[in-house]
């Protein structure tokens, strides 16, 4: 299956990646390669097979509500590219 | 003293033979030396190391070593590192200090061990040859003679081929589709994948969640064995770890395997691989044979979907994992964002490479309204069909052998241009990720003077046995042994 | 035209466990930014979630309130968007099998009816952390000391047909939930927020007409208000031959303006799929069953028993027990005061409107239960008059005293009830007013006389300095003047 320059138009605003226009070709090729590949999935015949998410059949071990963290502040935003009065700055959003 | 196995430098610094910081030194220099050939290393902690290495002295003289106090050995730059730069092979963190642990690193402080450094890798751990580095390609020491610079694997390749020239005994590494394994065979090296769970996936940076299992890479099984002792076991930080008691893996190395059953999937010996190939890993079949297995054809009739469907869930997962890095917290931020969204798409354009991007786009698309029934569930059912393979074949057999990869290492440059040939590469290693069952890559020959990796697949949480396999084979034969020159 | 309106709630209800649903970071509401906000919850490199047990009993307890089934099997998606206050890019949450699955709510009309209002299910999930605007520089802070606090998000059928109801409906869960003590209810605070879909149809029409979605309304009187609002557009829009685009709104309280949150970007896409970092939760008989035995009474029961253990009628009664602290509060005034009608009208009077006037909760009231019920005993006991009652409550309130007693005998307020003496005061001022008296006893209307009697009371309460018993001056007066 191909994609469409328009539904990788879309696709790069969804996944917040910038894609210049001389960038869309080389994707389209590469891209549609990739969806031929995973295409011979259409040929397992999966009618009664239930989906697998996880490798193991385990369930989920759940944490008692007891407060394990301290303050950390000044290490986690010591590698944050832009903070202020402890907040982490963003271009402005507008609501 | 650098052809020496983690268990011989144990037992060198245990007799007093030489001190932990003689040992690091030693191999801090090499790294100085011979690395410039294989740029394996994006980051040397000289400093942190020989401090390590002091401290794990005292430890010893004070009479608490453990296996692992003193030995040198280096971590996959996907282990996050407190206070130690973690890239993930990308630009996206090239500044990225962490303030915590993985589990994984920790574990190793823990016994003691000492870290010289972090491996190069592919950006995020996505590629098959290690060209998706941002901090360059690594080279493989085994072929340099003939004048040809080969890919060393990936996505594991900056450890792989650390191992292989010598630089460190032992290395961690990560696989999600066959980024220990692949890497191993290709650099001669022998590599353990485990079971889904067995080792705690915190703090090691994300590519597929649900495929993504921290291993060992080392020359011999032991030494896999050893590093797997202080890898494996519950953590409470990560829900997918599997709190099942760990054996010590070295105890049952010496097991013997009469009577062993070993099946071979005929769908592995297909025409994807060359004679001169087959050819070692039917060799090395029968020294089992001559160690007492037995042998017989076995069929993963869905194995042939395992790429397809890998290159959906894989992608698909990646695409959330991956959007946490959008330049708010830490990591690389674009110059002047003239918006909230300039700053996302700029900063995740210009930070993240080719191939990560590539298999982002993928995962959006696959998960996006419409497409989400036919690419993501569809993959999710034929990954059961494939597990059910598994289990179905460990019915008859006890562990499953076949080639690791369908050629030796290839030069660099020749499988870049187009993404899906270079997947190829995972063909026989991809479908064990998705069933979650643990594998090894073990040197079991040469062509045209390149390692031939021999895989050993097993059921889940049979990693003593595979080791076992593998160490009984490694005492009857030397590829693990042999010196790239 | 005629037309029906159509409201389908979605409400956010905080969950009141010590942490955070995926990870050890307090949830305490207040603190200085990002200091509540570990490695977890701001989506550092390789962190991973492991939920939270505490959220998934209240998750649970709420099931069993509501009557709905739990599913014993639930599982975690990932919604995948981009937002500064999102710090993995996703939020965790249910979307294919949530905790809780169908139930229902019954909720009292004004007109004395009783509704049944569906839930559809609710589901766990977490919430995001603050985006702040004020200027920085051009620039916009995000906190996320709020991202991973728990959260259950209660989606209803669209059973609600206009304001009264979606509201009544909202009041009811704030009921339900901290009676339950799951969630603080302190709405200002953003415990609670609802989102409303509205649509319109023309009237008797059986297919639904396009609904918008107004979000984030965090009081009752913005809920009501916003629904009037959105109704008034729409039907605005309809009757024009317009048509409703289906979207969400924002709404401004302040202003009584709404207006579309819609970007330009694109329209939401958010690929859910299942969380491959967390396993399913299966919840089990013992884990319900210890939930259910650790209810307490809920809104409905006690109103039963209100009824029919202090014989409140319905309107108190359904008051009353609405606010497990008002009922708390109550009970104790009751108990204490031996007379629940004159505590249940002290509580619902003058407590709540001190309370109103001084935007205080029950929790933060200055008084105690206990102390409202002593001041009951005194007014039953005919010890003080009302308006001495209100003197009582007034140094209560200022902390003045905190012993009825003391303060009653300090401020003089004990009445006068010794009839003897009150007889002779009535003497003395009936002899004062001779024509006033004349006039009384030519009149024939008995309701005029009634009035009238009122005029000596004046005299006579002065002539006590405020202290003889009004009552029984009333009866000593209607005595003396003949009938």
């Amino acid at each position: 299956m191909s994609i469409s320059r328009e539904d990788i138009g879309k696709v790069a605003v969804l996944a917040r990646i910038r894609v210049d226009e001389e960038q869309v070709s080389a994707l389209e090729k590469d891209l549609g390669n990739i969806l031929d590949l995973v295409d011979q999935l259409g040929a397992a015949d999966t009618d009664s097979v239930e989906p697998m998410a996880h490798p193991l059949n385990a369930v989920q071990k759940l944490r008692s509500d007891e407060v394990t963290e301290t303050n950390e502040r000044e290490r986690f935003q010591a590698i944050a590219p832009a903070t202020e009065n402890g907040l982490y700055l963003v271009p402005r959003v507008i609501e | 003293m650098h052809n020496k196995s983690v268990a011989e430098l144990a037992r060198d610094l245990d007799s007093g033979q030489v001190s932990s910081v003689e040992l690091t030194r030693a191999f801090l220099d090499r790294i100085k030396q011979e690395d410039g050939k294989y740029n394996s290393f994006i980051t040397v902690t000289d400093e942190q190391a020989l401090a390590d290495a002091k401290a794990a002295d005292e430890q010893r003289a004070a009479g608490k070593a453990t296996p692992w106090t003193g030995v040198p050995f280096a971590h996959k730059d996907i282990f996050c590192t407190d206070g130690v730069r973690t890239t993930c092979g990308s630009k996206m963190l090239e500044n990225f200090v962490p303030p915590y642990d993985a589990t994984v690193t920790a574990n190793f402080c823990q016994a003691g061990a000492v870290c010289l450094g972090k491996t190069n890798m592919d950006e995020f751990a996505m590629g098959s040859s290690n060209e998706n580095s941002y901090f360059g390609a690594v080279t493989n020491p085994w072929g340099l003679a003939s004048g040809n610079k080969r890919v060393p694997g990936g996505s594991s390749g900056g450890s792989a081929a650390a191992v292989a020239g010598r630089l460190v005994p032992a290395a961690t590494a990560t696989d999600t589709g066959g980024s220990i394994r692949q890497p191993a065979a290709l650099c001669g090296v022998t590599g353990l994948k485990p079971t889904y769970g067995r080792v705690s996936r915190y703090g090691m940076i994300a590519f597929a969640s649900s495929l993504d299992q921290g291993g060992t890479i080392a020359r011999t099984a032991e030494d896999n064995a050893l590093m797997l002792n202080v890898m494996a076991g519950y953590d409470r930080k990560d829900s997918t770890s599997i709190d099942r008691e760990v054996p010590d893996y070295t105890a049952t190395l010496n097991e013997p395997l009469k009577g062993l059953k070993i099946g071979l999937p005929k769908e592995y010996f297909s025409d994807q691989l060359s004679p001169a190939m087959e050819e070692q890993v039917r060799n090395a079949v029968k020294e089992y044979e001559k160690l007492g297995a037995t042998v017989k054809e076995v069929s993963l009739p869905n194995a042939k979907l395992a790429i397809a469907a890998y290159y959906v869930i894989a992608p698909a997962e990646a695409s959330a994992n991956l959007s946490r890095f959008d330049g708010v917290r830490y990591g690389y931020r674009c110059d002047d964002p003239k918006d909230l969204m300039d700053l996302y798409t700029r900063s995740r354009a210009e930070g993240f490479g080719n191939e990560v991007k590539r298999r982002i786009l993928v995962g959006t698309y696959a998960l996006s309204a419409g497409y989400f029934d036919a690419y993501y569930l569809k993959a999710q059912k034929v990954r059961r069909l494939i597990q059910q393979d598994f289990i179905n074949a460990f019915k008859d057999v006890d562990v499953l052998m076949s080639p690791t990869t369908p050629s030796p290492a290839f030069i660099q440059g020749e499988k870049t241009s187009d993404p899906v040939t270079m997947y190829l590469e995972d063909v026989f290693t991809i479908a064990i990720n998705l069933a979650g069952i643990p594998a090894m890559s073990v040197p079991a020959g040469f062509v045209d003077g390149l390692p031939v990796g021999l895989q050993i697949i097993g059921d889940y949480f049979s990693e003593a046995r595979l080791l076992n396999a593998a160490h009984q084979f490694q005492q009857v034969t030397d590829f693990h042994q042999r010196e790239p020159q | 035209m005629q037309w029906d309106i159509v409201i389908g709630l979605e409400i956010h209800v905080q969950l009141a466990t010590k942490t955070k649903i995926f990870s050890g970071s307090s949830t305490a509401y207040g603190a200085e930014p990002n200091t509540q906000a570990n490695a977890v919850d701001l989506a550092m490199p390789g962190t991973l979630p492991v939920p939270n047990e505490q959220a998934f009993r209240y998750a649970v307890m709420f099931g069993l309130a509501v009557n709905a089934e739990i599913e014993r099997r639930s599982v975690f998606e990932r919604k995948n968007y981009f937002y500064p206050d999102l710090p993995k890019g996703y939020q965790t949450t249910q979307l294919e099998r949530p905790i809780v699955g169908p139930g229902y709510v019954d909720i009292d009309l004004s007109n004395g009816e009783s509704k049944r209002v569906r839930i559809h299910h609710a589901h766990l999930e977490e919430d995001a952390g603050k985006s702040l605007h004020e200027d920085f520089h051009g620039m916009t802070g995000v906190d996320l000391n709020r991202a991973g606090t728990p959260l259950i998000e209660v989606v209803t059928e669209p059973d609600m047909t206009n304001a009264d109801e979606a509201v009544a409906f909202a009041k009811k869960l704030h009921s339900i939930v901290t009676s339950l003590g799951i969630c603080d209810g302190d709405m200002s605070q953003g415990s609670m927020r609802f989102d409303v879909n509205i649509s319109l149809k023309p009237k008797g029409e059986d297919e639904l007409g396009t609904r918008t979605e107004t979000k984030n309304l965090n009081s009752f009187r913005f809920m009501e208000q916003a629904i009037a609002h959105e109704v008034e557009r729409q039907m605005d829009i309809l009757e024009d031959g317009g048509s409703i685009v289906q979207e969400t709104r924002l709404y401004n309280g302040d202003r009584d303006e709404s207006r579309s949150m819609r970007t330009k970007e694109e329209a939401n896409d958010y690929r859910y799929f299942p969380c491959p970092d967390l396993l399913p939760v299966e919840i089990d008989d013992s884990f319900i069953d210890e939930a259910r035995n650790s209810l307490p009474e809920l809104p409905d029961a006690r109103k039963a028993r209100f009824m029919e253990q202090y014989g409140l009628n319905d309107y108190d009664a359904n008051l009353l027990a609405s606010d497990s602290k008002l009922a708390a509060f109550f009970e104790a005034a009751a108990e204490r005061g031996k007379d629940a009608k004159l505590a249940s009208n002290w509580v619902q009077g003058e407590f709540s409107a001190r309370l109103n006037a001084e935007e205080k909760s029950v929790a933060e009231s200055p008084i105690s239960g206990e102390q409202l019920g002593d001041l009951v005993v005194r007014i039953a006991d005919n010890t003080i008059s009302s308006a001495g009652a209100k003197k009582v409550f007034e140094a209560l309130w200022t902390g003045e005293n905190d012993n009825v007693d003391a303060i009653i005998d300090s401020q003089g307020l004990k009445q006068v009830s010794d009839t003897g003496a009150l007889e002779a005061m009535v003497d003395e001022v009936l002899a004062d007013m001779p024509d006033q008296v004349a006039q009384y006893q030519n009149e024939e209307d008995p309701k005029k006389r009634k009035k009238m009697l009122g005029g000596f009371m004046g005299p006579l309460m002065k002539a006590s300095k405020g202290q003889g018993n009004p009552k029984l001056f009333n009866e000593i007066l209607v005595k003396k003047l003949g009938g």
